[in-house]
């Protein structure tokens, strides 16, 4: 890779002294016609990885994930359209666009001992913003930071199949399928960092069960992520079973907490961790969808009258860390327009998606907007594409063909990825 | 037939009662029954009103038409306060669409007042006197009209062929004489033909016709017979009309812009096409990504700058209103090209044009008939 760097700059040079130096200079030629063949595609390509060293002159530029960072980072997160396009290409490729750069000087010049920084992507539907915000988790991860990342919160507050009385609170509601759900990416995003980080406080659970303090948080969430309680919609929930039959840990299964108040537990234990000086690690809390957290939610209760969004627990916990209180960490969020319930299409500004409550409950806060494509940014794209074998039709491998991609997708990342999904 | 069916304004304004002599045997028929006080009209008396061919009108109902036609006039200048000498037809046609206002959406089936020779259609006088003997010399041909025609034309090509030889013996003879134009102006179809006539010819007898004017044409010294031939042709209705191409203006910045107007279905649009150099498009003051979610909709859109390979020059700014998205897309396209004219040479502007690109898409939505459930669409059929 340096050799092929070293000869990309000494090309120019090497074609000068070509006829005063002939033998020793024959060899790095040779090596130069043959490297000079991948030069084609480190226009739109980078080999830098790493988040942390990446800077302006990487924009524009497609970085690949290494795969032992993909499959635990993202089991959820990515919008569903990119994780089709990863296993179509066998290779995850973020692109390193402004915002998110941004994000992450600001994360990395950021002071941890103040409260934690709440920065919002936001911009029209498709702009990029949960590319953005995956892209900034990805730094958090490779600096080794506690991952929480919500994938929508959106999810939470429609379309439940499940909604049992909290029996911690009995005027609250529980999402045992969402809780749980989430429970098994949390750890399998934080594996390794779970087993180091001890519980602070003692639950209990029922008069038999109990964690005492000091336990590994991952004895928690496996608790949380197992035991829950098996309504008939569940059994027949076939992937579900299947897991619980092959997981060894599984000793068997009591009605237990609802694994809501696992996820609550874990919270504010995060939270409180992450707040204190001796603290060995920093919390990132990554949700999308943000406005869902104030906006109104579709679940009713039996009675057919509308949960309020304070009687859902996981909602009510998730509002707690979304405030400043908190130390040692940082809180990245997106609104999005396309999940969420009783807003206009042409919504997109923090003020009109947020709303009252919620602007006043995130302020302050940073907000990053996040634009259509530029032209070298798209430019880019387009030759991904191209590089990758996306574009058949030969017309598109044309400099018209391009600027009528352009003009018809408006340089909008999600409308140029449909498009060329069939072309 | 259909003018005995319309009652004409002027009829009705000279004399209130009936008018229509075709009435008369029905009429009469009814007048007998009720005399008779028969309930039911016996298959017998019942004539086929049919069988007799199109409507016969005497001479002297056609005069009497006219001098209604004459007093019905005077009776409305008076009435719209007008000078009843100098009432032209134009002048009738808007005071009966004053008094008369229609809401139907056929023109022809709107209160009319013209002129009896217009509406009747012409009839034959009767071809011979009171011993039998026809009038006409050719009454015998069958076609005496279109016959003596022909005749006459061919008298006037002997005296062309006599002036010629005139003038060649007079040493004046020059081929270069003032041509008729011609440029302007078609030959009578067969059916004007016929009607001018007032009979019917063969399509043989029509082609001998043109055929026989050709010649005269052929000859020089045909303006001789300038008017005769004038008589037989009609203008051209005017050409396809050059497109008109919008001025391009400048702008306080010194950009180009120029705009135009489209229209398709119940769709109008706007378009102020910008030389700027970007390629953003706003529609209605949203970004067209937001307006025209759907692709079509943005092809539509993007055709007539990708056809002449000016994509990202342009800037647009559209506005647009009325209809769905399909014919305000359509309707963008258009006053996108019209626009356009103005920033394109000579040549281009025909391959717009050709490319079908200025045409307006005529179509409009169809009307609902009585008795079907849609335009086409009937009720379902049932057997029984």
């Amino acid at each position: 890779m340096a050799l092929h760097r070293l000869s990309f700059r000494l090309r120019a040079t090497v074609c000068h002294v070509r006829t005063l130096h002939t033998s020793g200079w024959g060899q790095q030629q040779e090596a130069v016609a043959v490297e000079s063949e991948p030069e084609p595609f480190s226009v739109f390509r980078t080999q830098e990885t790493d988040p942390a060293c990446q800077s302006e002159k990487h924009l524009g530029q497609f970085y690949t994930l290494p795969s032992a960072h993909f499959r635990p980072l993202f089991p959820h997160g990515l919008p569903y359209r990119y994780q089709q396009q990863v296993k179509t290409f066998n290779e995850a490729c973020f692109m390193v666009r402004p915002p998110a750069l941004e994000v992450i000087s600001y994360l990395k010049k950021a002071d941890y001992s103040k409260p934690a920084l709440r920065y919002l992507f936001y911009g029209v539907k498709g702009s990029g913003k949960t590319m953005s915000l995956c892209h900034a988790v990805h730094f958090c991860y490779t600096q080794g930071w506690v991952v929480l990342h919500i994938p929508d919160a959106h999810l939470w507050v429609k379309n439940c199949k499940e909604l049992l009385p909290s029996s911690y609170n009995s005027a609250r509601f529980d999402q045992p399928l969402q809780a749980t759900t989430w429970l098994r990416n949390f750890r399998t995003t934080n594996e390794h960092l779970l087993s180091q980080i001890k519980t602070k406080r003692r639950y209990v659970w029922t008069k038999r069960e109990s964690t005492d303090e000091g336990r590994p948080l991952g004895e928690l969430v496996n608790q949380g992520a197992l035991k829950c309680r098996l309504s008939p919609r569940l059994a027949a929930d076939r992937s579900l079973m299947k897991w619980i039959r092959e997981e060894p840990q599984l000793h068997g299964i009591s009605r237990v907490k609802s694994s809501s108040d696992v996820v609550g537990a874990l919270m504010k234990d995060l939270r409180l961790q992450s707040s204190q000086p001796g603290a060995d690690f920093r919390l990132v809390v990554a949700v999308d969808g943000v406005n869902a957290l104030w906006g109104r939610s579709t679940i009713k209760k039996e009675n057919k009258s509308a949960v309020d969004l304070e009687e859902l627990t996981l909602i009510h916990n998730l509002k707690k860390l979304m405030k400043n209180d908190w130390t040692g960490g940082a809180i990245i969020t997106t609104l999005s327009q396309t999940g969420s319930l009783y807003t206009p299409k042409s919504a997109y500004l923090p003020q009109e998606l947020l709303g009252e409550t919620g602007f006043d409950s995130m302020d302050p806060f940073i907000p990053v907007s996040v634009p259509n494509y530029s032209e070298k940014e798209f430019e880019s794209a387009y030759l991904y594409y191209l590089d990758r074998k996306w574009l058949q039709h030969p017309q598109s491998r044309t400099e018209d063909g391009k600027k009528e991609l352009s003009f018809l997708s408006s340089k909008n990342p999600s409308m140029l990825d449909r498009i060329c999904g069939f072309l | 037939m259909a003018a005995s069916c319309v009652r004409t304004v002027g009829s009705f304004l000279g004399k209130c009662g009936n008018c229509s002599s075709s009435l008369n045997t029905v009429t009469s028929q009814l007048s007998r029954q009720v005399l008779s006080r028969q309930i039911c009209v016996s298959t017998a008396l019942k004539k086929n009103l049919a069988a007799g061919g199109p409507e016969k009108f005497t001479v002297e109902f056609i005069q009497k038409q006219v001098e209604e036609f004459d007093i019905g006039k005077r009776h409305l200048a008076n009435m719209m306060g007008e000078d009843p000498e100098n009432f032209t037809q134009e002048d009738i046609d808007r005071s009966i669409a004053y008094l008369f206002p229609s809401g139907l959406f056929e023109k022809k089936a709107r209160p009319l007042m013209k002129h009896p020779e217009e509406i009747f259609p012409k009839q034959r006088a009767v071809q011979w006197g009171a011993d039998g003997r026809p009038f006409h010399f050719l009454f015998y041909t069958g076609k005496q009209s279109y016959y003596s025609l022909m005749h006459k034309l061919y008298s006037k090509i002997l005296n062309i062929e006599k002036h010629q030889d005139r003038m060649r013996a007079k040493g004046l003879f020059s081929q270069d004489t003032k041509e008729i134009s011609l440029d302007t102006s078609r030959w009578l179809t067969k059916e004007e033909l016929e009607v001018l006539l007032v009979e019917t010819i063969s399509s043989n007898n029509y082609d001998r016709f043109i055929q026989l004017m050709e010649r005269l044409l052929s000859m020089p010294y045909c303006n001789m017979e300038e008017e005769f031939v004038l008589h037989y042709r009609r203008p051209l209705e005017a050409r396809s009309k050059k497109q008109m191409v919008p001025v391009p203006e400048r702008d306080d910045k010194g950009v180009a812009f120029s705009t135009s107007d489209g229209r398709r279905k119940t769709s109008n649009s706007s378009v102020v096409l910008r030389d700027c150099g970007s390629g953003r498009i706003t529609v209605n003051g949203q970004e067209y990504l937001h307006y025209f979610p759907v692709l079509q909709d943005r092809e539509q859109l993007m055709f007539p700058l990708q056809f002449m390979g000016l994509l990202g020059r342009f800037d647009l700014q559209c506005t647009v209103s009325g209809g769905g998205r399909s014919s305000q897309a359509g309707a963008l396209r258009l006053a996108i090209s019209r626009a356009l004219l103005s920033f394109l040479s000579e040549g281009e502007q025909e391959t717009m044009r050709q490319a079908g690109l200025l045409t307006p898409d005529p179509r409009v939505r169809e009307r609902k008939k009585p008795g079907q459930e849609g335009a086409r669409r009937k009720f379902t059929w049932k057997k029984r």
